[in-house]
């Protein structure tokens, strides 16, 4: 306990620690999105080209979102424009416009070495000096995010689930999926600070693949990924202050963590369902559920048990 | 839903005019014509099937006529009204059931409310009247008992019904079908094709393609045969000749009249492995 509340007398940590809980929250909420439409890559080009954004408006005095917000909008734009016509391929056009402006952004800082700035918590996230300013960017993101999804919940659904029924059916899926790369676009710029740049795709991508593998549920799955997503923000961040590392890796880390508990926790759950359902017809082992048609057919799944196996029985009746 | 039947006859109504009209409509993909000029009417009311080879275009043609793909010219009307311009709700799809994410965390239940989700209300939960109209349409269709059930755990049978159900839970006047019939058995089949006939019966005009001549044969009222154009179109009885579907697919085919069925076949007799040569 004492570990937990030691940290929480420093104003960077507190300030740090509602950071990234928010951030997690948010990350959790879009990254559901993000893994169902297929724009990871997207999440972490965009990220990239922010952060040439960023530079560039540091050395022209701007203010640091000022500079990521424009790069990162007109890379969402631009690729959006690129797609558009379907000749070029998603990835190549991410791959192209925001490596670019990240080169863009890497050629400026090696230019300026000898100024002795450090971007280093741009590209791995930092949990010193997080302003009330950043706090208020971080929580007005999150909030219009949150408002957008409930909102949206409906067109976003229905065109990421299936794009080309849900136009037949009158959604304007166009208008929907630029609404969303600008609402991953202001997520991605809002979090680059405490996670980083090159850490925000998984900051994305693990909550999300963490519900999808504790639910079925589509809305069950938005709103766990969310939880998981504040709770790995905030482990991430006490991680990071106790064992000293970067905050977007230690986040980056226990999000990787809970993902893998949950796969072994869904591996042994399966290996659990198969050992009560195998059983065997004859000299044929196999495991399937046993539906309430099996069940009224007289035995039960454990007289047919692997455990107890019976030499030899007639073969089951064809269902 | 069984109140529709009636307003088709009302003359003002969209439903009078013919349910799609293609004029002079030349379409395909960037290095590919698909098919030039088409003309094709079909009236409200009429229950027809788009038989045709692999890759002659009946699925760009769906495209067409649902407003998802621009064509390069002509005119394209549903219901009375340019495709750009039609209102939610008023044509139902039910896609290829190839081309659905079957590992997307969706339940039946959410499947078929996506068929609301243009209905005007915003919030993301279903209201009451909705959960009603969804219950009442999965009894009617037989699907109740797997509401609950991801998409995944559904059998090929249930899963078209909970893509129709998603079709129809709106109303629409033109209910369109991409291959209703792959991927399912025999008896699927033809209680797929026997339940679209049920509905087409309330006045809901359906378009399907399909690549099994015999259901067509023996469900369907009409049939349109096509590569990359119509080569005729009619009454099944009527068009599955021999020389018809012989210029639709290009390969020799033969059709097999037994006590009132057809059985249409390639003209390359069926040999066992092991059979006398
Ligand atoms: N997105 C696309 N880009 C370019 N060409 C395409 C595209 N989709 C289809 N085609 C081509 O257009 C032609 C018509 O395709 P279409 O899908 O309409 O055929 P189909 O009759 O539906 O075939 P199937 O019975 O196999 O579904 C084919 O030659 C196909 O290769
Ligand atoms: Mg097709």
């Amino acid at each position: 306990m004492e570990i937990l509340l030691e940290p929480l007398e420093y104003e960077f940590f507190r300030h740090a620690l509602l950071a990234a809980l928010m951030i997690g929250a948010l990350c959790g909420l879009i990254g559901v999105y993000v893994i169902l439409r297929g724009m990871s890559y997207v999440g972490h080009g965009l990220s990239h080209a922010a952060f040439g954004g960023a530079v560039a408006g540091f050395f022209l005095n701007l203010n640091f979102y000022a500079g990521a917000g424009v790069m990162g909008l007109v890379a969402a734009l631009l690729i959006d424009r690129i797609t558009r016509s379907g000749k070029v391929k998603l990835d190549a056009a991410i791959g192209i416009v925001t490596t670019a402006m990240f080169a863009f952004g890497v050629a400026i800082i090696s230019q300026a070495r000898t100024s002795g700035l450090s971007f280093e918590a741009a590209l791995f996230g930092n949990i010193l000096g997080i302003t009330h300013g950043d706090l208020v960017v971080i929580g007005s993101v999150t909030a219009v995010n949150i408002a957008a999804v409930i909102l949206l919940y409906r067109p976003l659904l229905f065109s990421t689930f299936d794009n080309e029924a849900a136009r037949v059916f009158g959604i304007r899926t166009g208008a929907v999926h630029l609404i969303f790369s600008l609402l991953l676009t202001l997520s991605v710029i809002a979090s680059m600070n405490v996670v980083g740049v090159t850490m925000i795709a998984a900051t994305l991508i693990a909550p999300a693949m963490t519900a999808r593998m504790i639910t079925d549920s589509f809305s069950r799955m938005l709103l766990y990924a969310c939880l998981i997503g504040a709770v790995t923000g905030v482990a991430g961040m006490y991680l990071s202050y106790i064992f000293n590392v970067a905050s977007g890796a230690a986040i980056v880390l226990f999000g990787a963590l809970l993902f893998c508990l949950a796969g072994l926790a869904k591996l042994a759950q399966q290996k659990f369902a198969l050992s009560v359902t195998l059983h065997r017809h004859g000299d044929l082992i196999h495991s399937h559920p046993h539906t309430e048609a099996h069940l009224e057919s007289g035995k039960s799944a454990e007289d047919e048990g692997f455990g107890t196996p019976k030499p030899r029985e007639p073969a089951r009746k064809p269902l | 839903m069984s109140t529709r039947a009636i307003s088709r006859l009302d003359p003002g109504d969209p439903g009078t005019k013919p349910a799609v009209s293609l004029t002079g409509v030349s379409a395909g993909y960037e290095h590919n014509v698909v098919f030039t000029r088409l003309s094709l009417d079909i009236h409200a009311g009429q229950f027809a099937g788009i038989v045709g080879p692999t890759g002659c275009g009946k699925t760009t043609l769906l495209k067409i006529i649902l407003g998802t793909m621009p064509a390069f010219s002509g005119e394209v009307r549903v219901a009375g009204q340019a495709a750009a311009t039609i209102r939610p709700g008023l044509v139902g799809y039910v896609p290829q059931l190839g081309s659905v994410d079957w590992s997307f965390p969706v339940t039946v239940e959410e499947v078929i409310l996506m068929g609301l989700y243009t209905s005007g209300r915003v919030w993301p939960w279903p209201s009451r009247e909705e959960r009603r109209r969804v219950r009442d349409l999965a009894h009617r269709l037989g699907i109740h008992d797997c509401l609950r059930h991801h998409i995944v755990h559904t059998s090929g049978g249930q899963r078209q019904r909970a893509f129709l159900a998603r079709a129809l839970i709106s109303n629409p006047r033109l209910v369109v079908l991409d291959e209703p019939t792959s991927g399912v058995d025999i008896k699927t089949q033809h209680e797929v094709l026997h339940l679209l006939g049920d509905i087409n019966s309330e006045g809901i005009t359906i378009l399907l393609t399909t690549h099994d001549l015999n259901a067509v044969a023996s469900h369907l009222p009409w049939v349109i045969c096509f590569n990359n154009g119509i080569v005729a179109q009619g009454r099944p009885q009527d068009i599955f000749t021999a020389d018809i579907l012989t210029r639709t697919y290009g390969g020799d085919i033969v059709i097999v009249r037994h006590e009132g069925h057809f059985l249409i076949a390639n003209n390359t007799p069926l040999r066992f492995k092991g059979d006398a040569q």
